[in-house]
């Protein structure tokens, strides 16, 4: 419990046993619940899948993954946020903690738990204590200036994702400028730059999920086993 | 020659830890919560700082009085060689008519406890979540993390705390819901805070029984708690 201060912020120390959680973050209307959606269709068959939504003022987002059906209903739980959706993220992770831990225990063991944020700005990003991986979801119809912009959720997230690139040329962004804004901000962390509407199997944001999932296992394996217990690295 | 004026070797009124434990950045997930609230504003009961100040009023005469003295005995039954915490448990809820404040008093008090046990390891604590598998009741929650912060006068500052939350909290999310005008609810809490210390001041009386612990009730945030789970468009889990 908050025994390893100086990790690697990228790597917080695993605990044996429970699930790699992937925040999935960003702007309102970017297409993040559709990009949730994807993952469990694509991944289910292959790992124990659970989603906590965060959605700012309803079940909306729940709703539309129990419509889609590409989860079992209690797969899927919604958190609300009183009116701070990065608060609920970032300071205090109280309620999205405990409702990943209440699918943890009611599930039994799972592979992956993503926490999709209520849409949100350019600042917000997930806490170390609730996300051990992070993707940040931006679309072309938010303006291609926004990747320049930077903020936590573009420089630092795990992956980032420019979604709806079908739309570029009728909403006049320029996708080049959006992928090397944000290879100049991000450091050599990946950028996949993608419609999920027209490839909704989202083959390149899969196989780097599956590439998190198996990296948390082997270390699991290696010395997960001596943490057991540790909980989430406050 | 000067005297060493008195102040500078008298004890602090409080001690930091309890500062951090009244700070509400302190994670606890307190912020998704209204504390009837929403549902008071849903039914335009408020919607102006006058009428939140009324609503804040009866909240801390009410639901305030009883999680004041509900944490002031947890803080006190700390220090007991068996707490009691089924009695406090089964006392509380029988003053918690509304399943969904129930609910939300477990909730809140699940998340104060893992928050108090990280930052303040007392085997209290654990022993009190252990004791709560539904989750603790937030009143209980917040006695026991009053205790591990700072044991001694751990009543009087639990009740303090606890009474002060009652009226801080929806302040916060009226300020988040209906955009008032923050430094006039700040002025409206100021103004109550002569009446938080009296009802703190109520709520330090410790009886044997937990039985014997208020139970003011205040019906309509009972019937509002119920009305607002039932509830498509929310910002509050309660």
């Amino acid at each position: 419990m908050g025994a390893n201060h100086e990790h690697d912020p990228h790597h917080p120390a695993p605990a044996a046993g429970r699930a790699l959680r992937l925040g999935i973050g960003g702007p309102v209307g970017g297409g993040k619940t559709a990009l949730v959606a994807a993952l469990c269709r694509v991944l289910r068959e292959d790992f124990a899948l659970a989603v906590v939504t965060n959605d700012i003022y309803t079940t909306e987002d729940a709703d539309f993954l129990h419509r889609t059906g590409v989860l079992a209903p209690e797969r899927i739980s919604a958190v609300r946020t009183g009116c701070c959706p990065h608060t609920a993220i970032r300071d205090d992770i109280t309620a999205n903690l405990d409702a990943v831990e209440a699918h943890e225990s009611r599930l039994g063991p799972l592979d992956l738990v993503i926490v999709e944020s209520g849409g949100d700005n350019l600042t917000a990003s997930f806490s170390q204590g609730l996300a051990d991986r992070q993707i940040f979801v931006l679309d072309v119809a938010g303006g291609d200036k926004v990747p320049r912009k930077g903020g936590p959720g573009v420089t630092l997230a795990d992956l980032l994702v420019i979604n709806k690139i079908d739309l570029a040329s009728r909403v006049g962004a320029d996708l080049d400028v959006m992928t090397s804004d944000a290879d100049h901000v991000r450091e050599g962390r990946p950028v996949i730059a993608t419609s999920v509407r027209e490839h909704p199997d989202v083959p390149e944001i899969a196989s780097w999920v599956r590439a998190q999932i198996a990296w948390w296992r082997a270390n699991q394996a290696a010395g997960g086993a001596e943490l057991a217990g540790s909980g989430h690295a406050h | 020659m000067p005297t060493v004026p008195a102040a500078s070797t008298a004890p602090a009124p409080l001690p930091a830890s309890l500062l951090l434990l009244a700070d509400s950045r302190l994670p606890t997930g307190a912020h998704v919560h209204s504390g009837g609230l929403e549902p008071a504003a849903a039914a335009g009961r408020v919607r102006t700082v006058a009428a939140l100040a009324e609503f804040l009023r009866g909240r801390l005469a009410t639901a305030g009085l009883v999680a004041a003295a509900f944490a002031a005995a947890a803080a006190a039954e700390c220090a007991r060689p068996e707490p009691r915490w089924a009695a406090f448990d089964a006392e509380l809820d029988a003053r918690t008519p509304s399943p969904a404040q129930r609910e939300a008093s477990r909730a809140q008090g699940r998340a104060l406890l893992r928050t108090a046990h990280t930052v303040w390891p007392a085997p209290a604590l654990a022993a009190l979540a252990a004791a709560s598998p539904g989750g603790a009741h937030h009143p209980l929650a917040l006695g026991a993390a009053a205790h591990a912060a700072a044991p001694e006068h751990a009543p009087a500052h639990a009740a303090l705390l606890a009474a002060s939350a009652a009226v801080t909290g929806p302040a916060s999310a009226a300020v988040r819901l209906l955009a008032l005008d923050p430094l006039a609810v700040h002025g409206v809490l100021a103004e109550l805070a002569p009446s938080v210390d009296a009802v703190a001041a109520e709520a330090r009386a410790v009886p044997d029984s937990p039985a014997e612990l208020p139970a003011v009730s205040a019906p309509a945030l009972d019937v509002h708690a119920e009305l607002h789970r039932g509830q498509r468009l929310r910002l509050f889990e309660s």
